[in-house]
């Protein structure tokens, strides 16, 4: 079953195109990378994902099973961020935030899903600790924890391993993909990291302005050698 | 020391002042918190100019002068909002040239009526006497309903500060927010701009946040912490100004200085153990 579907989604900045006729849909507990070149539209689709950009025409629907802004997202961080004063805490807190409608204080069952996801990603030690003080890969479990509170069907992950060194790397890309297994997550990524991406995923989406090859990392593989017997890898 | 107070308290003017300004501190610095860390605290600097320009049209017409600044202040509120978040003219120059127009405009205004006077020096660094019984209780329901506002939304300022796409994306309405910000520091500096002056009222926002960032670790630690160095600070500031006849905005200012300079060595004391 589809979880999230895209159909002919076009997207324009001004008068650039940065979306054509985008389509694709992704199945409940799918791991999908979306790569491609600087100025591709990858963070474009993300933000599209998200709600955050207005398309202007096409649509995004989601499966039955996401219920409004029932979405994790780990954006890039921002210069705002780095000198903030918040405890891990907070920051895990506030994820819990689009369950709580017009209620003005947390309940007992959104605080203890907060504790829950920081034991989740082995970060209940740092639980009052400053978000500032926290080293790079710390801070990006933390922000996990804070997707996790928000959704625990879907996570949106913007080149989450920008600036982090290679060990952080691989914790970083275990604990997806232990979501991704253990806790039936469906993922997307978007990343430069083309080579993990094609370990990790079930699916590539490789785009520029619109989808060049959107199918499995063995297709995808394939695709690049320039074998192009299978038919059905090649959309758009 | 608490015959200091006994004196100072039997002016009616002094505890006009004191009551508007402990409350305008408090909703300012916990404002102060968000703007400083979004990077806007410049918008309360504009925000403070141009409640000059209006003050000064209102006088110059005759008419009360909270009932003409504050609209004026909280559309320009909105509009300082905009363009710092998305316009051809950078935010910060784009402050300035509100800032420099809207005093341009204050000054001329005056001095084409009244004359250059006591009422501007008082607007631009502020008069314990300004404050008339009625604006005692304008400033005391307002301060209230910012205070309150504030409480209920606590949570949702915490994430669009934090993480602004984060919360929109999880269905915070970011521009709401952000409005309201705006919205709540315009009323907080007409209120208190006539204590403190054009020129002194940002500090009001600026240094609190400041000062508790510089040893809090967490936001609520920091939003409590900001709420009562201000108003200490305030009633220290005013209680130097009753006794050495200092002007009472500076003076506040000057504790604040002092304050975030204590915190500074403190903060650096804890952090190098």
């Amino acid at each position: 079953m589809a979880i999230l579907s895209c159909k002919n989604l076009n997207v324009q900045y001004d008068n650039q195109v940065a979306l054509k006729d985008v389509n694709f849909d992704l199945e409940d507990g799918d791991y999908l990378c979306i790569i491609g070149d600087n100025g591709s539209g990858k963070s474009t689709l993300m933000k599209s994902i998200l709600g955050l950009v207005t398309p202007k025409s096409g649509s995004i629907q989601y499966g039955a099973q996401l219920k409004n802004h029932d979405i994790g997202y780990l954006p890039q961080q921002t210069i705002v961020q780095r000198d903030f004063p918040a405890s891990v805490y907070e920051v895990v807190l506030s994820g819990c935030l689009n369950k709580r409608g017009w209620r003005p204080f947390y309940s007992k069952e959104e605080k203890q899903r907060a504790i829950n996801n920081l034991k989740k990603l082995k970060i209940e030690h740092l639980k009052n600790k400053c978000y500032r003080d926290l080293s790079g890969g710390q801070q990006q479990r933390v922000l996990i924890a804070r997707a996790l509170c928000a959704s625990e069907k879907i996570l949106l992950l913007d080149e989450p391993v920008t600036g982090l060194d290679p060990v952080t790397t691989k914790h970083l890309y275990d604990i997806i993909e232990e979501l991704n297994r253990d806790y039936k997550m469906s993922i997307i990524m978007v990343t430069h990291d083309m080579n993990s991406g094609l370990e990790h995923a079930t699916k590539i989406l490789r785009l520029n302005k619109e989808v060049v090859f959107y199918g499995t990392p063995d297709e995808y593989l394939c695709f690049t050698n320039s074998c192009h017997h299978i038919g059905a890898v090649k959309h758009g | 020391m608490v015959s200091i107070w006994q004196e100072m308290f039997s002016y009616s003017f002094m505890v006009r002042a004191v009551l508007v300004g402990s409350a305008v501190s408090l909703c300012a610095a916990l404002l102060g918190v968000s703007l400083v860390l979004k990077r806007y605290s410049m918008i309360g600097d504009g925000l403070s100019h141009v409640g000059f320009g209006a003050l000064s049209i209102a006088m110059a017409m005759n008419l009360a002068p909270l009932k003409i600044a504050v609209p004026v202040v909280v559309i320009a509120a909105f509009f300082l909002l905009r363009i710092s978040q998305n316009s051809k003219i950078k935010g910060d120059a784009a402050i300035g040239l509100i800032s420099s127009s809207a005093i341009a405009i204050g000054v001329t205004v005056t001095s084409l009526t009244s004359g250059l006077n006591a009422d501007i020096n008082s607007y631009m660094f502020g008069s314990v006497l300004a404050m008339t019984s009625s604006d005692v209780k304008i400033s005391i329901v307002l301060s209230v309903i910012v205070f309150l506002l504030f409480l209920i939304c606590y949570d949702r300022i915490f994430a669009t500060t934090f993480d602004e796409s984060f919360a929109k994306a999880t269905g915070v309405n970011v521009e709401v927010y952000n409005m309201l910000i705006a919205f709540l520091t315009a009323i907080t500096i007409v209120l208190g701009m006539r204590i403190m002056g054009t020129m002194l009222i940002s500090s009001l926002i600026i240094f609190p946040a400041l000062t508790s960032m510089r040893i809090f670790n967490s936001f609520k630690r920091v939003m409590i912490s900001s709420g009562i160095i201000s108003v200490v600070c305030f009633f220290v500031g005013m209680t130097v100004s009753f006794l050495y006849s200092t002007p009472a905005g500076a003076s506040v200012v000057l504790v604040n200085a002092a304050v975030f300079l204590l915190f500074s060595i403190i903060g650096l004391v804890i952090r190098r153990r």
